[in-house]
Parts: C-alpha cells; sequence; structure tokens
C-alpha cells in the first residue's frame, strides 16, 4: 500500500550521496554494461558504480592472453565448484527424504493405522464382551486391553514425530483426550453388567457412540495425514536433479571448450590440471546420474510392492474389523435400526455388515493382484478363504436370528467352536501375516534406495573441489608461460 | 524520454491500482457472501422453528380435543380368529411365532440379565405377558421374536409391519390412538422426577429452574415438558433439548453429569433408581397414564383377542398380573401392587 512510484524517490532521500555500493538508478546500472559506447552526456557519468569499474576492468583485462585466461581459469573454477555445491545440495536433500520415507513417514502411517485398527477391534472386543454378558471371556478382555494398550503406545509416538501446532498435533491431543474417556464408559459398563444391571449396556452404548462419531473419524483423519506425508517424502525423493545435472553438462562442456582451444592455441594435447578437472567432472556427474536412477528405481519399488500393498492390506484389515463390529452390534441391537433400500427395509447393522464384506473381498482381490511373490500372496488366498467361510456362517446365524431363534444367532456369532468370531480371527491373522511381509518388503527396497545415495554429496563436494583445484592448476601452467 | 517517465509512472501506480481493486473486490465479495448468508439462514431458519412449535401445540391441542378416556378407546375381548391372528398362525415352519417389539434396557420390564447363564434371553413384567400372548395364540410361550426397538421407533415398527405387536411400557394416549390400536390397559403409572439424592430438585415444580432435564425422543414425558414448558406450568429456563434414543440412557447422562434430573414414568423411573442407589424419585407422580399393548390399527381380531388375553392375566392370581408384579416390580416398587393395577376396563371404540 505505501508503494510509491521510483521516479520520486530520489528528491526525499536528499541526505545520503551516491555512494559506489548503494542501489543507484536502475537505468544506469543494468544499462551500462553491455552497450558500452552507449555513453550519452548523462550527468552522473563522473560517479561510477563499483560494477562498472569491474567490468571496464575485465573488459580491459580480455585484451590480453594473460587476462583472457584468469578470467577463462575462474569461471571454470566456479562452474565445477557450483555443481559439486549444487549436487551435494540436491543429493543431501533426496537422501534425507529417502530416509524420511523409510523412517518416519511409513513407520508413522502404519502407526496411524494400527491406531485405528486397534481402536476399532478394541470396540469389537468391548461389545463381544456385552454380548457375552457376564461370562466375558479372558481372551475377549486381554484383546480390549492389549488394543488400548496399542493405541495409546502409538499415540505416544505420532505426537513425537509431529510438528508442534500442526493438523496432525490437534488430532492426536484428540484422541487422547478421548481414550481415557471411552475407557471410562466401558468399565463402568463392565462394572454394571457384572452387577446385572442394564444400564451397563446403556454405558457400552454411549462408549460405542463416542468410539463411531468422534474417535474413529479422528483416526481416519490422522491416517490420512501420515499418509500425504509419507507422499509428500517420495515426492521429494525421487524427481531428477535437473540443476545439478545441467551444471555438470555446462562444467564438461565448458572443460571441453578451454582444453580444444589450449590444443589449438599451443598445440599441446593434454593439461594435467585440466584432464583431472574434467575426469573429477564426469565422475560426479555420472556418479549423480546413476545413483540417483538407482535409488529413484528402488524407491519407486517400494512404493509399488511396499507403500501401495500396505495400503491395500490395511484397508481390508480395517473393512473386516468393521464388518465383525458391524455382526457384533446387530445381535447388541436386535433390530433397533432399520435402513430402507428401496421397497425393502433390512437390519441397519447387517446391511453395513454386507457393505463391509465386500470392501473386504474387494481389498483382498486387490492385495491378491499386487502381491509379487508367493510369500506375500499366500495369507491373502487364505485370507480369502476365511472370508468366504465367514459368509457362509454369518447367513446361517442371521437366518437363525430371522427366524426368532436369538440364542442360536448368538452361539453361531461369538459361541466357542464353529463361530464367526474364527473366521474374523484367521481372516485378521492372515492379514497380519502379510502386512508383515509386505512391510519387509518395503523396508528392504527402500533401504536400498536410501543406501544408493550414500555418500553422494561428500563425494560430489569433495571431487568439485578437486576438480577446480584441477582446473586453476591447468590454467595457472599455462599462464606461467607467460612470465 | 517521456513515454519511459509515464511508464515508470504507470508501473508504479499499476501496482497500487491493482491493489486497491482487488481489496475492493473482496470486500464486496464478503459483503455479498455475508448478506446472502444471513438473509438465507434467517429464511431457513426462524419461520421454520417457529411453524414446528405451532405444529406441536395445534396438535396437542386437538388431541386434547377429539379424545376423551384415550385407555377406553379399545374393543371389546373375544376369542375369534381373524384375518391378523391367521396370518400369524399360518406362517411356515421355523418362521412361525410372534414378531413382538420389546425393550431390552427397562430393568425388570424387559431387559437381559447379564448373569442369568443363558445370556441371550430377555425377561420381566413385559416379557412375561408376551410370552402369555404368544402362549395363548399359538400354543407356545416360547414361539416369540424378540425385536428390540428404540422408544421413537415404536409406531414406525408397528406401521411398516416389522413388528405384530408392541409390549414395551407404552403409554396409551390420543396422538397415538391415531396411528396404532392398543389394548386395554395392562397398568397405571404416571410421570415422576428423577434427581440425585444430594440435589435440590423436589419434584415437578420451580425447583427445576435451570436444570437441565433427559427424556427419551418420542416418549410421553418430553411431549408433556413440551407442552407445560409452552403454558407456563414448567419454568421456562428448564433445558430439556437433552433427548435420547432410550430411557435408560437418561441414567448415564445424568450419572456422568450431563443432566441434572429425568422425567420419565414412575414405572421406568423406579427401575433406574434401583440400579442406582444414589438417585430417588423426587416428589409424586404428576400425571396418570395407562400402558396397553399397541398392534396395527386395523388388526381388529388381534385386538380383541389381546384384550381378552388381559382379562385372564389380571384374574389369574397364580400366574398371571399379580404374580408377574411381585416377582419383577415389588422390589423396585411399592410392595402393595393397588397403585399400579389398572382400573376396570372399558371397551369405548366403536369402529
Amino acid at each position: 500500500m505505501t508503494h510509491t512510484p521510483n521516479a520520486g524517490a530520489p528528491p526525499t532521500l536528499p541526505a545520503i550521496p551516491p555512494q559506489p555500493s548503494s542501489p543507484t538508478p536502475p537505468g544506469t546500472s543494468t544499462a551500462a554494461p553491455p552497450p558500452a559506447p552507449a555513453s550519452p552526456p548523462a550527468p552522473p557519468a563522473r560517479r561510477r558504480t563499483a560494477f562498472a569499474e569491474g567490468v571496464d576492468r575485465l573488459r580491459h583485462a580480455a585484451t590480453t592472453e594473460p587476462g583472457r585466461l584468469r578470467i577463462i581459469g575462474a569461471v571454470l573454477a566456479a562452474l565445477v565448484v557450483a555443481f559439486g555445491a549444487v549436487t551435494a545440495w540436491q543429493m543431501t536433500d533426496r537422501a534425507a527424504a529417502a530416509d524420511a520415507v523409510l523412517t518416519s513417514s511409513q513407520p508413522l502411517t502404519s502407526d496411524a493405522a494400527d491406531i485405528y485398527r486397534s481402536l476399532a477391534d478394541a470396540n469389537t472386543a468391548a461389545s463381544s464382551g456385552f454380548l457375552a454378558g457376564g461370562q466375558e471371556s479372558a481372551a475377549t478382555r486381554d484383546r480390549y486391553e492389549r488394543d488400548i494398550a496399542t493405541a495409546a503406545s502409538k499415540l505416544v509416538n505420532a505426537a513425537a514425530n509431529a510438528a508442534p501446532g500442526s493438523p496432525s498435533t490437534a488430532t492426536i491431543t484428540k484422541l487422547n483426550r478421548l481414550l481415557p474417556e471411552y475407557k471410562g464408559l466401558v468399565e463402568r459398563a463392565r462394572t454394571y453388567n457384572r452387577q446385572g444391571y442394564p444400564v451397563g449396556g446403556a454405558y457400552l452404548r454411549y462408549a460405542n457412540e463416542k468410539m463411531q462419531q468422534e474417535m474413529l473419524p479422528a483416526a481416519q483423519d490422522l491416517y490420512t495425514m501420515e499418509n500425504e506425508r509419507l507422499r509428500a517424502d517420495y515426492a521429494d525423493a525421487t524427481p531428477y536433479p535437473w540443476p545439478a545435472i545441467a551444471l555438470g553438462l555446462a562444467a564438461l562442456a565448458a572443460l571441453a571448450w578451454v582444453q580444444r582451444r589450449t590444443y589449438l592455441r599451443t598445440n599441446r594435447v593434454l593439461n594435467h590440471g585440466l584432464v583431472a578437472a574434467t575426469a573429477a567432472s564426469t565422475v560426479v556427474l555420472l556418479w549423480l546420474t546413476a545413483g540417483h536412477a538407482l535409488a529413484r528405481s528402488h524407491l519407486d519399488d517400494s512404493y509399488d510392492h511396499g507403500v501401495r500393498s500396505l495400503a491395500v492390506l490395511h484397508d481390508a484389515r480395517i473393512a473386516s474389523l468393521k464388518a465383525r463390529g458391524n455382526e457384533n452390534l446387530t445381535l447388541v441391537a436386535r433390530g433397533a435400526e432399520t435402513v430402507k433400500v428401496g421397497d425393502t427395509t433390512f437390519d441397519a447393522y447387517d446391511h453395513d455388515f454386507t457393505r463391509d464384506i465386500d470392501t473386504l473381498a474387494e481389498g483382498l482381490a486387490h492385495a491378491r493382484r499386487l502381491a509379487d511373490d508367493d510369500t506375500g500372496a499366500q495369507p491373502v488366498t487364505a485370507a480369502m478363504g476365511n472370508m468366504t467361510e465367514w459368509k457362509k456362517r454369518h447367513a446361517a446365524a442371521r437366518e437363525q436370528d430371522e427366524n426368532g431363534n436369538y440364542q442360536q444367532a448368538l452361539d453361531m456369532v461369538i459361541g466357542a467352536k464353529g463361530a464367526t468370531g474364527e473366521c474374523f480371527d484367521a481372516v485378521d491373522k492372515n492379514l497380519a501375516t502379510a502386512l508383515e511381509h509386505e512391510e519387509a518388503e518395503f523396508a528392504t527396497a527402500a533401504g536400498d534406495g536410501r543406501d544408493a545415495l550414500t555418500g553422494l554429496p561428500t563425494g560430489a563436494a569433495v571431487l568439485a573441489v578437486l576438480g577446480a583445484t584441477g582446473a586453476v592448476l591447468g590454467i595457472g601452467r599455462r599462464l606461467s608461460e607467460y612470465r | 524520454m517521456r513515454v519511459r517517465h509515464l511508464r515508470a509512472r504507470l508501473k508504479g501506480w499499476g501496482g497500487v491500482g491493482a491493489m486497491a481493486a482487488a481489496c475492493a473486490l473482496a470486500v464486496v465479495f464478503a459483503l455479498a457472501v455475508t448478506c446472502t448468508g444471513s438473509v438465507a439462514s434467517q429464511a431457513g431458519t426462524q419461520p421454520a422453528g417457529h411453524r414446528t412449535t405451532k405444529a406441536l401445540t395445534v396438535d396437542a391441542a386437538r388431541a386434547a380435543d377429539d379424545c376423551e378416556a384415550p385407555e377406553k378407546q379399545t374393543l371389546p375381548p373375544s376369542r375369534a380368529d381373524g384375518p391378523a391372528i391367521t396370518a400369524i398362525k399360518n406362517r411356515p415352519g421355523e418362521k412361525r411365532k410372534l414378531v413382538v417389539g420389546v425393550d431390552q434396557n427397562s430393568y425388570r420390564w424387559g431387559y437381559r440379565d447379564p448373569n442369568s447363564g443363558e445370556y441371550g434371553r430377555l425377561e420381566g413384567f413385559d416379557i412375561d405377558l408376551v410370552h402369555r400372548i404368544a402362549e395363548d395364540i399359538l400354543g407356545d410361550p416360547d414361539a416369540v421374536q424378540f425385536k428390540a426397538i428404540p422408544t421413537d421407533q415404536r409406531i414406525p415398527a408397528i406401521q411398516d409391519g416389522r413388528v405384530d405387536l408392541v409390549v414395551r411400557t407404552m403409554t396409551i394416549n390420543c396422538s397415538r390412538l391415531k396411528d396404532v390400536a392398543f389394548s386395554a390397559p395392562y397398568f397405571r403409572t404416571g410421570q415422576q422426577v428423577l434427581a440425585p439424592k444430594s440435589s435440590p430438585v423436589e419434584g415437578y415444580d420451580e425447583t427445576l429452574a435451570n436444570r437441565r432435564i433427559c427424556t427419551a425422543k418420542g416418549s410421553t414425558a418430553y411431549a408433556k415438558l413440551e407442552e407445560d414448558r409452552e403454558s407456563g406450568d414448567l419454568p421456562a429456563s428448564t433445558d430439556i433439548s437433552t433427548t435420547v434414543p432410550n430411557q435408560l440412557d437418561c441414567l448415564v447422562r445424568l450419572q456422568l453429569g450431563e443432566v441434572d434430573a429425568v422425567v420419565n414414568d414412575g414405572a421406568l423411573a423406579a427401575s433406574q433408581a434401583a440400579q442406582d442407589p444414589t438417585v430417588e424419585l423426587k416428589g409424586e407422580a404428576f400425571t396418570t397414564e395407562y400402558y396397553g399393548v399397541a398392534m396395527k390399527k386395523d388388526a381388529d381380531d388381534l385386538v380383541r383377542r389381546v384384550n381378552q388375553i388381559l382379562v385372564d392375566f389380571r384374574q389369574d392370581t397364580a400366574t398371571g398380573w399379580q404374580a408377574s408384579y411381585t416377582k419383577w416390580l415389588s422390589a423396585t416398587m411399592d410392595d402393595d401392587p393397588s397403585a399400579s393395577r389398572p382400573p376396570a376396563p372399558e371397551y369405548l371404540r366403536r369402529s
């Protein structure tokens, strides 16, 4: 808003005399160097800038061969050093991003998925416990406790890695606040359940509501945010370092030109210094291109075979959890909620179950396609078999419930032998195995990618300094012939 | 020279001008958005809010006008089978069951005892009655498919044919009579206030000023509170905005300190108090209500049959009304059932 036209600037500052280093009116300084004879009768011609004087001196030096050689040496050294510096800088960035992919953003994405999974699993375990009434089994109880412990510890890890004031910090804070609240409600539900009071069920419904409407969406947000961070790290690690490559080519071209010039003027084929500089630059350029290409291919591999498989498997596991949760809630709610699709009325939770199990089937098929070896494919295939059995048993349990045989339906869902719970557990276990395998594949590929960049920044810097020294020494040798 | 000068000038002012134009545009845009926004929200909320309250008062008034003694608006008892009963009896195989909407959260009315061993089993006063109806119609007390339904789903569940009957501490009143048919009353109760023993609330009076009250969505308690707040019988500062799917959820809110009191049928309030020794019923019942079995509006034969069953239920001292009361309710309510026993039924419905 306080921008004033530059034409009015000088008169407002009369106290400072035009100094050589101070920015002078743009017209004179930029227009002066190239068109040298364009020196109109301008009044400020007496007072000259350092730059203009430097240009003049340079122009003067360029009239003699030693002067020209000095200029050439300086430019060569500068080009090679610049090449080394840009290479070191760009590769440091990429190496850091590749390291972040391996050691921070991917583990955090997995952690976020684990937080979601353990929260959903805890809720499912709690509702199974409610269905079983006072006879909540030790296994269900342990499972619930383990899930809560997992969620809590992963939250601490996520918090330690989140930037202060970022949206993920806010989400983590929210989850940290809600987790003890949720646990408190479930504990009250248990206590009342043991006393035989139905208000225990009411507490569990309240806890379930808190989980479904506040905690799981927050965990989902966290997962999305960590995933974005992972993608950003990949985007930082993989693009080609064009500026470094361009500078390298420019440096090599300049070296070639100088050597040809030397040959034409002196008939000497080799100048040791210049040859050393060329060799150093070539090594850096080759190292840069090959190292980055290798790293890039490993990282792409880790994304295609690691991250993508992991995402699909995580989604499938969450779908199976949701399906199990809804299967339980169908029996908890006992027909309380319905949805109308077209003209048919369905039980709301059973309708959601069907949707979730379809998502699971899709996810498993996708994971099967992505699995690139037998060790990865085997657990997914097993999970598909478990899912088919689950659907069959679920249909049988539903039929019992539809016929009013609630107790039988309950036994077929949370009972010990032949219940759908067995199938769910098997799906979950197989998916855990598959996840572990893909996690290892990812770590290998991403680790190789990161290692391909090891030493590149330092190496480039050292070689560039050597190359620049070579160039200066080589030119110096020519120069000494004039003394 | 002059051209360059002019251009330099324009360059300077160009930036300023562009910024000014951008500011002006932003201001105009912001004004336009807020103006239309506020107009839209006014248009959206104000009249709508008015409309609902008006509609409700009109509804209540009409209900009060065109219906007297709703508990007597039922058909005389009969054992004859009609289309509704035949349809139930003709259900094939495993499906030959009475589909009944009940509650699984009303302690001693319809609930699951988590420690009963058979953990899916529902029991309570209402459930006894359901078994009796099933035995009478289908010859097997266990030929029942229970569906747990939230308070505000009782009428839709009947209308959509998802259940044959609803036995779920359901008050017979005029507005419900427009949508469903009721049996003769099987229980007498009235609205009562439930609050912590330490609470300054003394009953359904001015001590409820500035208090938050919880009710079940779609319950007679909520309708009564809304009506009384409109008419001034309840202090205007009373917050009745907390409604929950099931009356028992109110006890959760009360224990968590999210509300200060619960208004509920005395029968259910007593069952809540039985689960928490730190709360109690405050003051006397301030309404008189009767529970009835709800059925489809045109299921005349079923209504008559249920009324016949209720006649037997009341007379049967060994396994009937009295026995169920003693078993389920005498512990949480009065030992003497006379206050809860419904009056001799009258059958005034003609069509």
